[in-house]
């Protein structure tokens, strides 16, 4: 499945990436070296094989519904860029 | 005192021949002395390490100290530290100042150490040879042209350099044991799981564990010590007893049955490292250990599988840092969107962009099978050969990297070509075993090689046992470039 131009501003644009026309040759060719890398998984017979999604293929252990954490709100939002009464500012959303 | 083991130093102190205060003083010269060379830190905060410093001289005064307290210990920039800079590299994070402890620093504090800085790193762990940091590449200590290694490669050179006393890394694909092996360090990824992952800035969670750099298995062992354990906040952390893995260290290696993957040896492995690695071998070999080819097939699709897995669980990992709560945003932008695009655009660099674009690729309708589901299929494969790998021989070795510190600037523009320097060290990663790096010699233009050991699932203090017993026969692990 080679890559096409299109599709590299297609995925730039799913992750939320801005890229600049000029940009998109130079990434078109790197992908498509590193999809050359990845297509050599294609040769392997994997019928019958389960997908290992975590390195010990352990459950993932579950907690009681309670609170845990304090409330830092003021902390956190004095790292935040833009912040008006305790709330995060962004551009305006809903006309 | 600069080449005093961590026990060493831990007696000293508790015997007040120096205080710890002394003893970060020092350190701190050290890296205003080397750092400007180097580039191994981003961030220093003198005050706050000495007031830490000080506060374990109290507590080494009242006779409750424990084997760290008081000695300075760097952390990679990874890892969340309560009022320091985090900055994972980025300048997505170059305004960071962290909030709250990862589980690994809140483990240092409890134990007393103090904390010199935080470590220089490729930019979100993504690069095997620090030259993808924001903040400039991190030089080799061994030869200032030469890359340390990476991603935690001002860690690496930290250790090498003499600029703290120990250091924490990450690895998710070799990123500890790599650097380790071309600063000639010692370093160990344990099993996943064994230290929480809370705090600690996510790549590829599946594959992200924490571990420890140091100068020798002795120091790696009470490094982990401290470093491991059960954390709640990190839902694969894993609830295990309580371990000393210092237990075994003087154990003899008599009867002890090394696995050599075949592998390991064949094309594509420099000639110079090669070399080292058979010496080390035989010496192994007069230690008692007996000698056993094993084959891990699979093993030349880590790579691949790797370059799918870890993109797509970074590009979702990294779907956070989008210029609202924390982090860079664009200085100017349109709509809500626009403000997404280019504060990532902006803050990312180019190989954390290219990673985000491979995993949102292949996490994409229409191309999920052929490319996420496949590539866990044969991390499957993979992880399989070294259990059947495991019922021939106690440990497998062999080389920690193809070849030894190459130039900076060598592999630039090849992502593939870099890709391929952690080719004996992902599938380690992808199997959830313990791996680590110990250096065994010197290969081409005199730069160190590491020889990688591989052990079982939770078989750390073994690993560390193997490791301390060669160190104990040889001396290469006590050797310091120039002028250092």
């Amino acid at each position: 499945m080679p890559l096409s131009a299109d599709d590299i501003k297609k995925v730039a644009s799913l992750a939320r990436l801005a890229m600049p026309e000029a940009e998109i040759n130079a990434a078109h060719a790197q992908l498509t070296g590193i999809f050359g890398l990845i297509a050599e998984m294609q040769a392997v017979d994997t019928s019958g094989v389960e997908p290992m999604s975590h390195a010990q293929d352990i459950t993932q252990r579950l907690r009681e519904d309670k609170v845990t954490e304090t409330n830092q709100r003021v902390a956190f939002q004095a790292i935040a860029p833009q912040v008006e009464q305790g709330l995060y500012l962004v551009p305006q959303v809903i006309e | 005192m600069l080449n005093s083991s961590l026990a060493q130093l831990g007696v000293a102190l508790r015997a007040k021949k120096f205080s710890s205060a002394e003893l970060t003083q020092l350190y701190l010269d050290r890296i205003a002395k080397l750092n400007p060379c180097l580039n191994a830190y981003i961030s220093v905060n003198p005050e706050v390490s000495l007031a830490q410093a000080r506060e374990a001289d109290k507590r080494l005064a009242t006779g409750n100290a424990e084997a760290l307290t008081g000695i300075p210990l760097a952390q990679k920039d990874i890892f969340c530290a309560k009022g320091w800079l985090t900055t994972c590299g980025s300048k997505m994070l170059h305004n960071f100042v962290s909030p709250y402890d990862a589980h690994v620093i809140e483990q240092f504090n409890r134990a007393g150490a103090v904390n010199l800085g935080k470590t220089n790193m490729d930019e979100f762990a993504m690069g095997s040879s620090n030259e993808t940091s924001y903040y400039g590449p991190v030089k080799n200590p061994w030869d200032t042209t030469r890359v340390p290694g990476g991603s935690s490669g001002g860690t690496a050179a930290s250790v090498a350099a003499r600029m703290c006393a120990a250091a924490t890394g990450t690895d998710t694909g070799g990123s500890i044991r790599q650097p380790a092996a071309l600063c000639g360090i010692s370093g160990l990824k344990p099993t996943y799981g064994v230290c929480s992952r809370y705090g600690m800035i996510a790549f590829a969670s599946s594959l992200d564990q924490a571990g420890p750099m140091a100068r020798s298995a002795e120091d790696l062992a009470l490094m982990l010590n401290v470093m491991a354990g059960f954390d709640e906040r990190d839902s694969t952390s894993l609830q295990r007893d309580k371990e000393d893995y210092a237990r075994d260290l003087v154990k003899p290696l008599k009867g002890l049955r090394i696995g050599l993957p075949k592998e390991f040896f064949a094309a594509g492995l420099g000639a110079d490292v090669a070399k080292a690695i058979e010496a080390a071998i035989a010496e192994y070999k007069k230690l008692g250990a007996t000698v056993v080819e094993i084959s891990l097939p699979n093993s030349k699709l880590s790579v691949p599988v790797y370059y799918v897995l870890a993109p797509a669980e970074a590009s979702s990992n990294l779907s956070r840092f989008d210029g609202v709560r924390y982090g860079y945003r664009a200085p100017e932008y349109g709509d809500l969107a626009d403000m997404y695009e280019k504060s990532r655009a902006q803050g990312f660099g180019a190989e954390v962009k290219r990673r985000i674009m491979i995993g949102t690729y292949v996490l994409s309708h229409g191309y999920y099978d052929a490319y996420y589901i496949k590539a866990q299929k044969i991390r499957r494969l993979i992880a399989q050969d070294f259990v059947e790998a495991y019922k021939k021989c106690d440990v497998i070795m062999g080389p920690t990297s193809p070849s030894t510190a190459f130039k900076l600037g060598e592999k630039g523009d090849d992502p593939v070509q870099m890709y391929l320097s952690d080719i004996y060290t992902i599938a380690v990663n992808l199997a959830g075993l313990p791996g680590m790096s110990i250096p065994c010699g010197f290969g081409a233009n005199n730069m160190p090689v590491g020889l990688q050991i591989i052990g079982n699932y939770f078989d750390e203090a073994r690993m560390l046992n193997v490791a301390h017993q060669y160190q104990l026969a040889t001396d290469w692990h006590v050797r310091t470039p120039n002028g250092i």
